[in-house]
C-alpha cells in the first residue's frame, strides 16, 4: 500500500515510495532528512510545523505527502538564499524573537508567508496573521517586533532595531 | 578588575544562527542507525485494576519487535521513582512508584505496555492492539473528599490518601488574631496547569550490550540528575552511562526528573539490543507530563482599620496526583513565602499533600511562589478594600523596609527597594490618571479595573545550609574552564540552557573575566559526558549558582595566570597587573602579555618550579544564601459585564534582579514569564471530569494556551538593587514575571467587579465564570 | 500521533471519484483540505479505509454568479474566498466569515465544501447556508440547506455523493457576524450572523445546537418590528447549546442573546 510522490523541496526535485498515510512533516522530517520543520502538537494548533506549499504557508502536520504531489515545499532550510538569512530570520535575530527555538522555524514561515501577502501589516494584522503559531517562551511580544522589524526592513528602511550588534565583540552597555 | 565591557551588554545571541535556519539539534531530530521506535500503552481509566494484558495480535503486528508489560522490566530497572524531601522531609506515605503499572493503574496515561517497532508508525500500529482487560475502580478526584476518613483509595495497598500534613507555625498566631480590628477570610484556589513546553519530551536510549554501557539523550533540564537516577536503575555506573541534552525546546519545570519513559527506552534497549527512540505525541503529554500548581488556599488575615497587617494564617491542600512527583513538595515554599514583601507578627501555616487519580504536580514556572504571592496579595488587596484605603498605600505601610531581613520563618531576604518599584511603576502607569477615569468609566458604567501585584521571590537553589535537611543534599552547581594553548576558552557548566541564553550570557561572564574576546568563549552544557556534575536549570539558579560557579574558575585561571605572568616577566607576582586581559608589571603597561600568550606558556617548557601544565580550572559554587528578586506589577482591564470578556488595556512591570548580564535576555524572560502568569489568570486549566477522573481538555484544541492576539503590550521597566549574596550582585529572572503577573490580573478583574460587591474572583477567569458572578451579585 | 492506514486515490473527475466511493465502500471518505479530517484521523478518531482526494478535480474552485445567486465551487479555499471579488460583492458575509475561519494555514488549505460536507454546527459557513435558504449543489443533485443538516456532523449527503458548489442567493444587505471565543484562532463558543435580505432580517446560529441553527423566532420578532433587544430575547427557541470545556450551557444561552442585539445593532448601524 505504497505510492510514488514526487514533488520539489527547496528546488530540489526528490521522488519516493511512500504510504499514503505518511504525513507531509514526516516525510520532510524523515524521508528527506530536513528536520528544521517541528511538530509540537497532533491537532493543528501550534504551527510549530508551518512550511510553504507553492508560497502558501500551511500546516505539514495536517497534510499527507501524497497530497503535496507535484508541488513546491519551501522549508526553513530553504528560506536563507545564497547564505543570506532572510529578513525574517535576521529580524528574529536581531529582535530576540526566539529562546528555546523551537516554535521558531513555523514562525518564521507563517511570518515570511504573511509578509509576501501583505508588506506593511498593522500589529493587528501581525496578530492575525500568526494566530495560528504558538509559542510559550517569548509571550509573543519580541515576536511582533520582529515582524515589524522586518517589515522595515523588506521595504527598505532601517530595521529600526535597538542596539543591534552583529559584531558582538563592540557591544556597548546598555544606558538605562 | 578589569572595566566591564561585555556585563550588562544587549548582544544578540549566539545560539540563534541553527535554530533561525532550521539546524537546531532536538531530541526527534537524533537519529541512530538500526533505532526501534517505542510507543506507549497508556491506561484510559483515572483508575482501574489490570486484569490481563494479551499481547498476541500487537506481537504479530507488522515491524513489531517486542511487546513488553511490567513483568518484563522487573529485573532490568531496578528500583522506585525518586521522591526527594524538598520542603517536606517527614512525608507520611512515599510509596513506590515502577514507571510501569503492574496491577493496578493510578491515572489516566499510566503506562502499561510499551510496544517496540520499527518505526513509529508501525509501534502506533500496534499499540492499537495490545488488548488491556481493565477493571475500572474509583476514581478519587476531590481534595477534601479525598482526605476524609473512609474515602475510597488512590490506590488499593496504600492507608489513605494522605502524602503530608506539615506544620509551619511562626509567632503567636492567636494572640495576634485576637488584638486585630478585623479578620478576613477567603478560599484561593490555583488550578492545575500544564507546563505546555512547545516541544513535548522524548529520549533515544542506546544502551551496548556485553560492554554495559549506555548514552540517553533525553530532552530534559537536568542531565546529570537524570544519570544520576536512570543509571543507577539499570545498574549502569555513572562513568558508562552518558547523558545528553542537545536543544532542548522548552522546560518550564516539566522536564527537571526522570521520567518513567527515560527508564523504559532504556530498559527496552536492553532488551532489544537496539537504540530505541520515543517522542511523546502532544496528545499523550497531557497526561503524561507532570503538571503545575493543583493547590487550595484557606486563608485568613488579621489586620488594624489603620491598615497595619498583623498575622496570616493558612492552609495548602496540594493535589500530589496519584504519586509523589520527584519534587511534589517543593510547591509547599509556598508556606514559608506566604508572607510576601510585608512584615507580619505572625505567621501559621499547613501544608497538606493529597493523593488523588491525576498525573503528578511538579514545579511549574515559579514552583509555589506564584502561590505564594497570589494569596498574599489577594488579601491585602481585600484588607484594602474592607478599610477604604488605597491598596498601594496598604503595601507601603506594611513593606519590610531595612535590608537583609529575616522573616518569620528565618529565611534571608538579602536586598530590596519595594517602595522604589513600586512608586515607580505607579509614576509608568500614571496611577492617578488610571484611578480618575476609571471614575470617569464606572459613571457610564463601564468596569474598568486596576491590579497590583508587589512581589518578592526566593531564587538561586540553592545554599547547602538550607538545602542540607533535603537528605543532606547541597544544590552546589559546577563549572570547569579550559584556556587552550592559543588561547580559545571552553567552559563547561552543569547548567543546561533550554531557552534561557546561558551560551550568551556565560560567555559575557567569561569574557570580562577573564579579559578575552567574547568569540573565543566556547560554553558547553547538557553532555554529562563532558561537564561536570551539576544540578541543572531550574528555580532561577543557572546565573546566581552556576555563573558564580564559571566566575570562581576563571579567578582561578586568572591567579594562576598571574604566576605565569610573573615568571615570564621575571617580577614578583604582588607586582603583577591585570587589566582588561592584559598582564604586566606595576608601571610598565606597555610591556604586556594577553592571556593567549599566557596559556600558550602554560603548556610549553620553562614553566615556574613545581608549576603543573595547563590552564584550566573547576569550581563548584555552594551560594551562602538563596537571592531574592522583587518588583512591582500593575495591571489595568476593563470587563464587560454582559459578556464577562476581560480585556487588558495595560500592563506595566519593574523588575529587580540585581545586576543584569543581558538586558535583552532579562526582559525576553521576563516577557514570557508574564505571558504565562496572564494565561494562568484568564485562560489554562487542565480539567477534569469529576466523577471519571478523565481529562476533559486533551488536547491543544481544549487546552487554552493563547496566542499573539490575546497578550498585551509589555510595558517593561527595572530598578537595580544588586545582590550581596554574590560577586555578581545578580538575582534570577526566570520565573519572575510568572511570580508577580497572574494576581496582578485577578486583583484587577477584582477590582473592576467592586461595584458589583464581589470580593474575589478565581482563576481562569473566564467569561462564563465572570458573567455567573456578576449575575449572583445582581441577584 | 499516527492516522490508521488507509488507501488514496486521486480522481480527475466528480464521476470517477464517485465509483472510487463505491468502489473503497462504505468506509471511504472524500478528501478535500482535509484541515478537519486530518487531525481527527490521526487522533483515530476518524480512521476511513480510503480518502478520495479531490482537490484535482477540475471547475470545482470557481465562482459563478446568475440571476440572483451566486455559486460557489466545493474547492474554494476559505483564503480563495477572502480574496473573491465576486464574493465581495454579491456574499460579503461569506467573505466576512472566511476571514474568521481558524488561521492562515487553515485557510490555505480549507474549502468550503469541505465545511459542508463535515456538517459541523461549529463550521461558520453552515449556518450562512441554512439562514440564506443556500443549496448545496452535488453530483446526483441539489439539497436544499434547510433539509440538509440532521444531526451532530451528520448531513443528507448519501455515502457516494460529492458536494460540487454551494449555491447561495445573492444577499447584499446590510450585515454582520459575531463570533465569540476566548482566543483569536478558536471555533465559536456562540457565533451569530444577521443579514438583510429585502425588508427583512435573517439569523442564523453557529455552534450553539448539534447542527447549525436559524433565528426563526428572531426573524419573526424582527419582522413584526422589535428592537434589536426585544427580538434578541426570543433567540432561547431557536438554540439548544449544550455546555463544555469552554462555557457551560447556561452562559452560552445568555451570551447568544446578548450578542444577537449586539449583532443587529452593529448591521443596522453598518447602513
Amino acid at each position: 500500500m505504497t505510492q510514488s510522490v514526487a514533488l520539489t523541496i527547496n528546488g530540489r526535485r526528490r521522488e519516493d515510495t511512500v504510504e499514503p498515510r505518511l504525513l507531509l512533516v514526516h516525510y520532510l522530517r524523515e524521508v528527506a532528512g530536513l528536520t528544521g520543520t517541528h511538530i509540537a502538537c497532533d491537532t493543528s494548533q501550534c504551527g510549530a510545523c508551518t512550511v510553504l506549499i507553492d508560497g502558501e504557508a500551511v500546516k505539514s502536520c495536517s497534510v499527507f505527502a501524497v497530497q503535496a504531489a507535484g508541488r513546491s515545499v519551501t522549508t526553513i532550510e530553504g528560506l536563507a538564499e545564497d547564505g543570506t538569512l532572510h529578513p525574517v530570520q535576521q529580524a528574529f535575530w536581531s529582535e530576540h524573537g526566539l529562546q528555546c527555538g523551537f516554535c521558531t522555524p513555523g514562525f518564521i514561515m507563517a511570518a515570511a508567508y504573511l509578509l509576501k501577502q501583505n508588506p506593511s501589516p498593522t500589529d493587528d494584522e501581525i496578530e492575525r496573521g500568526l494566530e495560528g503559531n504558538l509559542c510559550r517562551c517569548t509571550g509573543y511580544a519580541n515576536i511582533k517586533k520582529a515582524v515589524r522589524s522586518a517589515s522595515n526592513a523588506m521595504n527598505g528602511g532601517s530595521a529600526e532595531v535597538t542596539g543591534q550588534a552583529t559584531s558582538v565583540t563592540a557591544a556597548s552597555v546598555e544606558a538605562r | 578588575m578589569a572595566v566591564t565591557s561585555m556585563i550588562g551588554a544587549r548582544i544578540q545571541r549566539r545560539e540563534d544562527p541553527k535554530l533561525i535556519t532550521g539546524h537546531g539539534n532536538f531530541i526527534d531530530d537524533v537519529n541512530l542507525v538500526n533505532m526501534a521506535h517505542m510507543s506507549v500503552v497508556r491506561s484510559p481509566h483515572a483508575h482501574a485494576r489490570i486484569r490481563s494484558i494479551d499481547t498476541s495480535r500487537a506481537l504479530a503486528s507488522k515491524g513489531v519487535v517486542a511487546v513488553l508489560v511490567a513483568a518484563d522490566f522487573k529485573g532490568v530497572i531496578l528500583g522506585a521513582l525518586p521522591v526527594t524531601n524538598s520542603f517536606v522531609a517527614d512525608k507520611k506515605q512515599v510509596p513506590d512508584q515502577f514507571p510501569i503499572a503492574a496491577e493496578e493503574a493510578a491515572y489516566q496515561g499510566e503506562p502499561v505496555a510499551v510496544v517496540i517497532a520499527d518505526d513509529r508508525y508501525a509501534a502506533d500500529d500496534a499499540a492499537q492492539l495490545v488488548d488491556v482487560d481493565y477493571e475500572p475502580l474509583p476514581a478519587v478526584m476531590d481534595l477534601e473528599k479525598a482526605m476524609a476518613p473512609g474515602s475510597p483509595l488512590v490506590k488499593s495497598d496504600r492507608p489513605d490518601n494522605i502524602g503530608w500534613d506539615a506544620a509551619f507555625p511562626a509567632g503567636d498566631i492567636d494572640a495576634v488574631f485576637a488584638e486585630a480590628d478585623f479578620v478576613l477570610k477567603e478560599r484561593i484556589t490555583q488550578q492545575r496547569m500544564f507546563p505546555t513546553a512547545m516541544e513535548t519530551r522524548g529520549c533515544v536510549a542506546d544502551y551496548i550490550p556485553y560492554d554495559n554501557r549506555c548514552t540517553l539523550w533525553t530532552s530534559t533540564q537536568v542531565p546529570h540528575f537524570i544519570r544520576l537516577f536512570v543509571g543507577g536503575a539499570l545498574g549502569v555506573p555513572e562513568s558508562q552511562f552518558r547523558v545528553v541534552s542537545h536543544d532542548v525546546g522548552g522546560g518550564f519545570g516539566a522536564k527537571l526528573r526522570p521520567y518513567p519513559e527515560e527508564y523504559l527506552a532504556t530498559a527496552a534497549s536492553k532488551i532489544c539490543e537496539r537504540p530505541v527512540k520515543w517522542i511523546e505525541d502532544r496528545t499523550e503529554s497531557l497526561q503524561a507530563t507532570t503538571q503545575g500548581r493543583g493547590q487550595i488556599f484557606d486563608v485568613e488575615i488579621a489586620a488594624n482599620r489603620d491598615g497595619t497587617l498583623l498575622g496570616l494564617k493558612f492552609t495548602q491542600l496540594l493535589d500530589i496526583g496519584a504519586y509523589h512527583g520527584v519534587f511534589s513538595a517543593f510547591q509547599v515554599v509556598a508556606c514559608l513565602l506566604g508572607g510576601g514583601c510585608y512584615e507580619w507578627k505572625a505567621i501559621n501555616a499547613r501544608s497538606i499533600g493529597v493523593f488523588t487519580n491525576r498525573m503528578s504536580t511538579d514545579p511549574y514556572r515559579g514552583a509555589g511562589r506564584p502561590e505564594a504571592t497570589h494569596l498574599v496579595e489577594r488579601m491585602v488587596d481585600m484588607v484594602a478594600r474592607e478599610i477604604g484605603m488605597d491598596p498601594a498605600e496598604v503595601r507601603r505601610k506594611n513593606f519590610v523596609k531595612e535590608f537583609p531581613f529575616t522573616n518569620n520563618f528565618g529565611l534571608v531576604y538579602d536586598s530590596g527597594d519595594y517602595a522604589k518599584s513600586m512608586d515607580r511603576a505607579m509614576a509608568n502607569i500614571d496611577y492617578p490618571a488610571l484611578r480618575k477615569r476609571q471614575e470617569e468609566l464606572r459613571a457610564k458604567g463601564r468596569y474598568t479595573g486596576i491590579g497590583f501585584s508587589t512581589y518578592v521571590e526566593i531564587c538561586g537553589l540553592g545554599p547547602s545550609s538550607a538545602t542540607a535537611p533535603a537528605a543532606g543534599i547541597a544544590l552546589v552547581e559546577s563549572s570547569m574552564v579550559r584556556v587552550h594553548p592559543a588561547g580559545s576558552v571552553t567552559v563547561s557548566v552543569g547548567t543546561h540552557s533550554h531557552g534561557q541564553s546561558h551560551e550568551t550570557t556565560f560567555a559575557q561572564i567569561v569574557a570580562d573575566t577573564l579579559g578575552v574576546p567574547y568569540d573565543s568563549v566556547e560554553i558547553r552544557h547538557g553532555d554529562t559526558g563532558d561537564t561536570p556534575f551539576g544540578y541543572g536549570t531550574y528555580g532561577s539558579r543557572s546565573l546566581a549558582v552556576g555563573g558564580m560557579a564559571i566566575m570562581q574558575s576563571c579567578h582561578k585561571v586568572v591567579e594562576k595566570a598571574k604566576k605565569l605572568a610573573a615568571h615570564a616577566f621575571e617580577a614578583s607576582e604582588d607586582d603583577i597587573v591585570v587589566d582588561q586581559g592584559r598582564y604586566f608589571v606595576r608601571g610598565n603597561p606597555a610591556e604586556a602579555k594577553v592571556l593567549a600568550e599566557l596559556a600558550f606558556a602554560s603548556y610549553g617548557a620553562g614553566l615556574p618550579e613545581g608549576m603543573e601544565h595547563g590552564l584550566e580550572a573547576v569550581s563548584y559554587f555552594d551560594p551562602p544564601n538563596f537571592v531574592w528578586p522583587f518588583g512591582c506589577h500593575i495591571c489595568a482591564v476593563e470587563v464587560d459585564p454582559e459578556t464577562g470578556s476581560v480585556t487588558i488595556d495595560r500592563y506595566v512591570a519593574v523588575d529587580d534582579c540585581g545586576n543584569v548580564i543581558n538586558p535583552m535576555v532579562v526582559d525576553g524572560q521576563l516577557h514570557g514569564g508574564i505571558a504565562q502568569g496572564i494565561s494562568q489568570a484568564l485562560f489554562e486549566e487542565v480539567q477534569y471530569d469529576d466523577e471519571t477522573g478523565q481529562m476533559l481538555n486533551g488536547t491543544m484544541l481544549d487546552y487554552m494556551v493563547p496566542t499573539m492576539a490575546e497578550m498585551p503590550l509589555f510595558e517593561l521597566d527595572r530598578t537595580v538593587t544588586p545582590s550581596p549574596t554574590n560577586e555578581l550582585g545578580v538575582k534570577g529572572i526566570g520565573e519572575a514575571g510568572t511570580i508577580a503577573s497572574s494576581i496582578a490580573v485577578i486583583n484587577a478583574i477584582t477590582d473592576a467587579l467592586a461595584p458589583f460587591g464581589i470580593k474575589h474572583v478565581e482563576m481562569p477567569a473566564r467569561p462564563d465564570r465572570l458573567w455567573s458572578l456578576i449575575k449572583e451579585a445582581r441577584g | 500521533m499516527i492516522t490508521a492506514p488507509f488507501e488514496y486515490a486521486r480522481p480527475g473527475s466528480v464521476d470517477e471519484a464517485q465509483s472510487l466511493l463505491n468502489k473503497f465502500g462504505a468506509d471511504a471518505k472524500v478528501i478535500a483540505g482535509g484541515q478537519s479530517l486530518i487531525p481527527l484521523m490521526r487522533l483515530r478518531l476518524s480512521t476511513p479505509t480510503a480518502l478520495i482526494d479531490i482537490q484535482g478535480i477540475p471547475g470545482l474552485n470557481q465562482v459563478r454568479r446568475d440571476n440572483g445567486t451566486v455559486e460557489v465551487g466545493a474547492l474554494m479555499r476559505h483564503v480563495d474566498i477572502q480574496r473573491n471579488a465576486v464574493l465581495k460583492e454579491t456574499l460579503p458575509m461569506l467573505v466576512e466569515m472566511a476571514n474568521d475561519v481558524g488561521d492562515n494555514q487553515v485557510r490555505n488549505l480549507g474549502t468550503i465544501g469541505g465545511v459542508i460536507a463535515h456538517g459541523d454546527a461549529a463550521g461558520d459557513y453552515n449556518a450562512l447556508a441554512l439562514m440564506l435558504d443556500a443549496e448545496i449543489v452535488t453530483n446526483q443533485g441539489t439539497h436544499a440547506a434547510r433539509d440538509f443538516y440532521r444531526d451532530i456532523f451528520t448531513t443528507t449527503l448519501a455515502h457516494d455523493e460529492v458536494v460540487t458548489a454551494i449555491r447561495f442567493p445573492v444577499s447584499t444587505g446590510r450585515f454582520a457576524y459575531t463570533k465569540f471565543r476566548r482566543r483569536l484562532y478558536d471555533w465559536a463558543i456562540a457565533g451569530v450572523a444577521v443579514q438583510e435580505t429585502g425588508s427583512t432580517w435573517r439569523v442564523g446560529y453557529v455552534n450553539l445546537a448539534r447542527t447549525p441553527r436559524r433565528g426563526a423566532a428572531v426573524e419573526q420578532a424582527l419582522a413584526g418590528g422589535a428592537s434589536a433587544a426585544d427580538a434578541a430575547a426570543q433567540c432561547q427557541s431557536d438554540i439548544d447549546p449544550t455546555g463544555d470545556v469552554r462555557a457551560t450551557a447556561e452562559y452560552k444561552r445568555h451570551l447568544t442573546q446578548v450578542l444577537t442585539a449586539r449583532t443587529l445593532e452593529k448591521a443596522t448601524m453598518a447602513a
